[in-house]
């Protein structure tokens, strides 16, 4: 009676051990990332299958975290657990890991396959200290989202200039429109706002200096950048209530016809549409011009793929960022994104309106920041955004609040 | 201040007690039927604007919607894994610690006693530092064990404070007699004792299950993905996930609320026991 | 069998005389250890931790009182001291307001066992669901507190936008479930109150706010007692509805010193332990005051036993 079950096990055993020297003899290469929301799932997924394709004898383990809960675990996995690869964002944003040695160095990998000229633009994110500390695959532009049937409807034409947005805002604003739209309970939307008042009226250079915690918040050339702000905030052409407001909320006030623009990044065309926008009622135009002296710099984040100082098979994983680097991975990687390359000789979807207004505007910009919450160190950061988002419910605060942004900068970049 | 007894009052005030009982709770209840309501709404009512009226039909797909396309089943099952153990854990080290606090009169007794009940009131922020860095460094970071070996500790205070006072009221000549008798102190403990604190383990286990099952603070701290998150933080990150459609928000809600909710209502004479500890002389 | 007494016997004894003086630290000893590692020592450690800086990558660095100095100047800290200080007042209501259902609900018609245990149901759910109700009724334009304010003043005022009033929405929030809580207290308490003391004290002509504060409130000092400490500790704790409901916004109006130290040590801006340490070493100094104070009552009456 027993003798059955004991044969079966007995086999099932052997099958087992044998599968397990089957794939003891392949490299495995663990890689922790947070591409959980259904399109970037999607888009890693097929490019792990085409880097398996490629490289038979490796195998890619990935361990799929939160969007929000890897901020926070990437601190615990460094230190404690380290995989071969991780996602994570350029500029300062991967500077306290650098710093403390957590990220590994991958100049070689840049050197050896040409990335200095194919990744250029952004290559001065991903460099500290002349060396190039991971792999960029995406980015996605910034800029004004609009309402094409509010336009038509109040009469306004798409602004070059600042101050023929500003009119626009008075006409949209007779149509109980709101002009701007907002929704900072999140904080970042409103760190989009500046990034552009201060690109627009100072320029990429004073903008990084800023960010970099070179300049006062104090300084004229800043009021006259909250200046050109406030000309949207005191009439009220920007939604009430944005502090208390999600971002999608204020997507829902554009889609539904109660506000005519939105200063957003790429990734919310997806939301925009989902309430019911088309190619045909969506429309996108770079931020417009306020000082036409300033050349003009957008805001493009980028993501990355690091390789941990604790990774314990770096040959593959450099091996990986090399495959991820290239210019027809980014190109796939991307068209399942919904974002844009970073590799200069990828191509985009010609018939994605939005992607391809994007690369067009990124590729003639003559700066690319990264974000204010990526530019600047995370405390700075935290208190720029509080600022801002002060600032749009109480503009008569400006004062009072570049003071304390002042002191902030005094003590957070003394460290 | 202090009414009479209805029934000495006369038949008019009786009928407007009795009638302004079912308003007030209404009133009281408002903002959970409200969220109950809008847990069946379809979504097309809340993009009509249908906020405050009746649902149009009876949108149970919601429920649906949140449980498997959301995962919140996985939330719930974590909140079990990590709950079950807890209340267990927790209830049995204080039954140790009650039964030796309540029954050997020893110095220090008195200042272990209060050890645990200090404990108890501390503010829970002032571990979270330290106790983040242990978990990690005993490699559980994420896992259910991280908050379920916390819980028990923490909830331990409260559980002693409990069970101590308990024991401390049973009659001591049971347990005089059966050391007359000879028996081994812990088989008085076990024979004796135990039999006795079923009522006490009963309003315990139900306390604190509603209290581990609520956790929304370590919950944040110890865990970071779906397969460890309890329903709290699940809620959480999902209302990132949700916004803009308050009906799967307000469905959620009402499922995480659920377990306890009923544990409360099965258990309701030992709940009330258990709470109200002390709160009579 | 006559031999085994021999071999066991002095070890045996030795064990039966000392058994009463063992056993209760052999039963003490896992809840101890358990206590002692997840709850004494890490008091002591965030006092270690609040010296010193610590972004969790790098070695920690000392730097000393350097937490504690930035702390007395940095404004988000003063605004959560100052609301803590408005949670803790105004969270005192509950108390009060629980007396206030309980003696409304202290009378036997028929159904009020259920009236009783439905009142009591918000302490039930969790915080975060009463957080996610509280800001769905809050929620501007579509919200029924904003309809109902618009329909009443013409504008809607959007409470958790409003730095003004965001922090007693969150507390008006907060007092539902302790309101629920304290008012069971007080409905056990009243199980017990004396009816023949009542009798008499009306017979003597006391009413209303007399006979409350003469008569009743004396024989539930017990649940009083309870009802304090049970609020005080969630006032000083109120971490979640805060998180959820406005994530300590707008502009950082609504932080109280458990979130604040919460988004200085481990939020997405934050990794500063010891300086979050810091901020949890103010928070225990607070709640060591009223802890202090709740032990020496209790060890007062256990004396008194």
């Amino acid at each position: 009676m027993l003798r059955k079950p004991l044969t079966a096990g007995l086999a099932l055993s052997i099958a087992l051990l044998a599968g397990t020297s089957a794939i003891a003899q392949q490299r495995v290469l663990t890689f922790n990332t947070d591409t959980s929301d259904p399109a970037p799932k999607a888009a890693f997924e097929a490019l792990i299958a085409d880097f398996e394709a490629e490289y038979p004898d490796i195998d890619v383990q990935v361990n799929l975290f939160d969007h929000e809960g890897y901020k926070t675990a990437i601190r615990n996995f460094l230190t404690a657990d380290s995989p071969d690869l991780a996602n994570w964002y350029a500029g300062n944003r991967m500077k306290p890991f650098v710093d403390a040695g957590q990220f590994m160095d991958v100049s070689d990998v840049w050197a050896d396959n040409g990335l200095n000229e194919q990744l250029a633009s952004a290559a001065s994110s991903m460099t500290i200290d002349d060396k190039q500390w991971g792999v960029p695959y995406t980015y996605y532009q910034w800029g004004m989202y609009y309402n094409k049937a509010l336009y038509e409807q109040v009469g306004a034409k798409v602004p070059e200039t600042y101050d023929e947005f500003v009119e626009n805002c008075k006409l949209f604003k007779d149509a109980g429109i709101d002009c701007l739209t907002t929704g900072t309970s999140a904080m970042w939307p409103g760190a989009g706002i500046f990034d552009y008042f201060n690109l627009r009226t100072n320029g990429y250079d004073f903008h990084m200096q800023l960010t970099g915690g070179e300049i006062p918040w104090t300084d004229e050339r800043v009021r006259e950048t909250f200046a050109q702000w406030n000309r949207l905030v005191e009439p009220g052409y920007i939604t009430a209530n944005a502090a208390a407001i999600d971002w999608q909320d204020a997507a829902a006030l554009m889609s539904q016809g109660k506000a005519a623009n939105y200063v957003m990044g790429n990734f919310a065309v997806a939301t925009f549409k989902d309430g019911g926008m088309t190619d045909d009622t969506l429309g996108f135009f770079p931020f417009p011009t306020i000082n036409p002296d300033v050349a003009r710099a957008e805001d493009a984040p980028t993501d990355t793929v690091h390789i941990p100082a604790g990774a314990k098979n770096p040959e593959d994983a450099k091996t990986f960022l090399a495959f991820l680097a290239r210019a027809d991975v980014q190109t796939k990687l991307n068209a399942a994104l919904g974002q844009l390359p970073v590799n200069n000789e990828s191509t985009v979807d010609e018939a994605d309106p939005f992607l391809s207004q994007g690369f067009e505007m990124l590729s003639t910009a003559s700066g690319l920041a990264q974000f204010f919450d990526r530019d600047a160190p995370a405390e700075m950061a935290a208190s720029g955004m509080e600022g801002f988002q002060e600032f749009m419910a109480y503009p008569d605060n400006l004062e009072d609040i570049l003071t304390r942004l002042e002191s902030d900068r005094q003590r957070i970049y003394a460290k | 201040m202090f009414p009479r007894p209805i029934a000495q009052r006369s038949r008019a005030a009786q009928l407007t007690y009795q009638a302004l009982l079912p308003v007030a709770l209404i009133l009281w209840l408002l903002p959970l039927l409200g969220i109950a309501m809008t847990s069946i709404k379809p979504s097309s009512d809340l993009a009509a604007g249908n906020y405050f009226g009746l649902p149009t039909h009876i949108a149970i797909e919601n429920y649906w919607t949140v449980l498997f396309d959301f995962d919140l089943w996985k939330y719930i099952r974590n909140s079990f894994i990590v709950t079950i153990p807890t209340v267990i854990g927790s209830v049995a080290l204080s039954c140790l610690t009650g039964f030796a606090l309540g029954i050997y009169r020893f110095k220090g007794n008195l200042l272990i006693f209060f050890m645990f009940v200090a404990g108890n009131f501390v503010p829970f922020q002032i571990l979270m530092v330290p106790v983040r860095d242990l978990t990690l460094n005993l490699g559980m970071y994420n896992t259910p064990q991280a908050l379920i070996l916390f819980h028990i500790a923490f909830q331990t205070g409260f559980c002693t404070l409990f069970m101590r006072n308990f024991i401390a009221a049973l009659p001591r000549e049971l347990i005089e007699a059966a050391r007359v008798e000879g028996v081994a102190e812990w088989r008085i403990f076990w024979f004796v004792v135990l039999p006795l604190m079923k009522p006490a383990i009963a309003a315990l286990s139900v306390l604190i299950f509603t209290f581990i099952w609520n956790d929304f603070f370590w919950a944040t701290v110890l865990t970071t993905s779906a397969e460890t998150r309890p329903v709290t933080a699940g809620l959480s990150s999902l209302n990132g996930q949700w916004v803009a459609a308050w009906h799967l928000v307000s469905a959620g809600s009402i499922v995480a609320a659920l377990p306890p909710v009923a544990m409360f209502f099965l258990m309701q004479k030992h709940f009330i026991a258990g709470l109200t500890l002390g709160a009579v002389k | 069998m006559t031999a085994l007494p021999d071999a066991h016997g002095p070890k045996r004894s030795w064990w039966k005389s000392n058994q009463q003086k063992l056993t209760p630290w052999l039963f003490l000893a896992p809840g101890i250890f358990m206590f002692a590692v997840y709850v004494v020592w890490p008091i002591f450690a965030s006092f270690q931790f609040s010296f010193y800086d610590w972004d969790g990558l790098s070695p920690k660095e000392w730097v000393g009182w350097g937490n504690y100095q930035e702390l007395w100047g940095d404004r988000n800290f003063i605004i959560s001291l100052k609301n803590n200080l408005i949670w803790l007042v105004l969270y005192m209501l509950a108390v009060p307001a629980g007396l206030g259902i309980a003696i409304f609900l202290n009378q036997t018609v028929s159904g009020i066992r259920i009236y009783k245990s439905l009142f009591f149901f918000p302490f039930v759910i969790s915080q975060v669901v009463v957080g996610l109700m509280f800001a769905w009724f809050y929620a501007p334009n579509f919200g029924l507190f904003f309809q109902l304010t618009e329909w009443l003043f013409g504008t809607g005022t959007a409470v958790l936008a409003n730095p003004d009033y965001a922090t007693y929405g969150i507390i008006v929030a907060g007092l539902w479930p302790q309101i629920a809580y304290c008012m069971i207290l007080y409905l056990t308490g009243l199980n017990n109150v004396a009816p023949d003391q009542i009798e008499a004290a009306r017979l003597d002509g006391a009413k209303g706010l007399k006979m409350l504060w003469y008569v009743v409130l004396p024989q539930l000092r017990p649940a009083t007692f309870i009802a304090v400490v049970v609020t005080v500790i969630g006032a000083l704790r109120s971490f979640d509805l805060v998180s959820i409901m406005t994530n300590g916004g707008p502009f950082g109006q609504t932080r109280v010193l458990s979130f604040y130290m919460y988004e200085k040590a481990l939020s997405e801006y934050g990794y500063r332990m010891g300086y979050g340490a810091a901020i949890a070493v103010v928070l225990f100094l607070i709640m060591m005051v009223f802890i202090a104070g709740f032990v020496w009552k209790m060890v007062r009456d256990e004396r008194g036993h």
